[in-house]
């Protein structure tokens, strides 16, 4: 999978591992900032409250 | 005589010379490629590729499944990390920044507050409600606490029990804050000891709380009432909150408490810390202390 993909970025290596630093952060922050806040309170560690 | 050169004593050198070499045939052509035919597609796809990087042969099916596998597992273990990263730390710096605005936001409240009606009426949910203070968790602590408990408002600071006591006022002043993440309000509830006062701001007063116990021993359990500055309960057990603590949730208020609930332990939602304290003395002016009673820079 990693390896399909660093075949396909253009350029040689220095191009390669820029493009592929751009990418991975990219992930991160949608990861960080829409999937984990989207996600984290439809799981169960966050109840602090008293309930039914 | 071991020479095999025959040629050796004559002085000749038979050695022919090419103009050049041969072409060698391009990779694709010398390597076989035994499993073309499990995907053709992908196959042909290669040719692309191994033009740019010749040499590079296809590895069976088994092996490109089980490194797919691999990498998806440990991408899989790298994401699960980061859910952690963001939940105890990412989660804390937006929450600074949330906490900053409401706190704005409940000075300009209190600014433009029409004179205190007799009877406090709770604001909407989702609004901030008071400051709290509590010196044994930090000498500035101070978090603004939200009308509301859904996790809208829990994220952004403690919330306050819709419908359950305002500060100062007889009945339970119950609040849920989260123990990891969030601002971590609450993470060290368990260090609160008997007697620690727990320090609520509104507009115009500051009500002083105490933890439930024998402040000498350190034991919870010596309030002649019955309730324990500390204890820790199912997630059901819902009498914590009501107007007397433990008692019925319809029941009369008793006194004047504040309740604050947790997750317990750290990291988990299996059980709630609950912590009792009880109103210490009445109200104290903001008009008498402006930066706040003694109790805050106790401990």
């Amino acid at each position: 999978m990693y390896g399909w993909i660093w075949r396909r970025l253009p350029g040689g290596t220095a191009s390669k591992a820029a493009i592929a630093l751009v990418l991975v952060l990219a992930v991160v922050a949608l990861l960080l900032f829409v999937v984990f806040p989207w996600v984290e309170p439809r799981l169960p560690f966050n109840d602090v409250t008293v309930d039914q | 005589m071991t020479d095999a050169d025959p040629d050796r004593d004559l002085g000749l050198d038979r050695t022919q010379r090419w103009e050049r070499v041969p072409d060698l045939a391009p990779a694709r052509h010398r390597a076989p490629e035994p499993d073309v035919e499990w995907d053709q597609d992908d196959a042909e796809q290669d040719d692309a590729e191994q033009d740019a990087a010749p040499g590079r042969r296809r590895d069976p099916l088994w092996q490109v499944l089980a490194r797919g596998v691999g990498e998806l597992l440990v991408t899989a273990g790298l994401i699960v990390l980061l859910f952690v990263v963001y939940e105890v730390y990412v989660t804390d710096f937006l929450n600074g920044r949330q906490q900053n605005q409401l706190t704005d936001q409940i000075h300009q409240q209190w600014d433009d507050a029409p004179a205190p009606t007799a009877t406090p009426v709770a604001p909407p949910v989702g609004d901030p409600l008071a400051v709290l203070h509590i010196p044994r968790l930090g000498a500035d602590y101070a978090r603004v606490v939200l009308e509301g408990t859904d996790e809208d408002q829990l994220s952004q600071g403690p919330g306050h029990y819709v419908g359950t006591a305002l500060p100062g006022q007889p009945g339970n002043l119950a609040l849920a804050g989260h123990r990891v993440g969030k601002g971590s309000p609450f993470l060290d509830a368990d260090k609160l000891r008997p007697g620690d006062p727990i320090v609520v701001e509104t507009a115009d007063s500051w009500f002083v709380y105490r933890v439930l116990g024998d402040p000498a021993t350190g034991d919870y359990t010596t309030d002649p009432s019955g309730i324990p500055g500390q204890q820790i309960v199912r997630p059901t057990d819902v009498a914590v909150i009501s107007p007397t603590p433990g008692g019925a949730a319809a029941g009369a208020p008793t006194g004047s408490y504040l309740t604050l609930t947790t997750c317990h332990p750290k990291y988990s939602a299996r059980q709630r810390l609950i912590v009792h304290a009880v109103l210490d003395g009445g109200p104290i002016s903001k008009a008498d202390a402006p930066d706040g009673p003694p109790a805050l820079t106790e401990g």
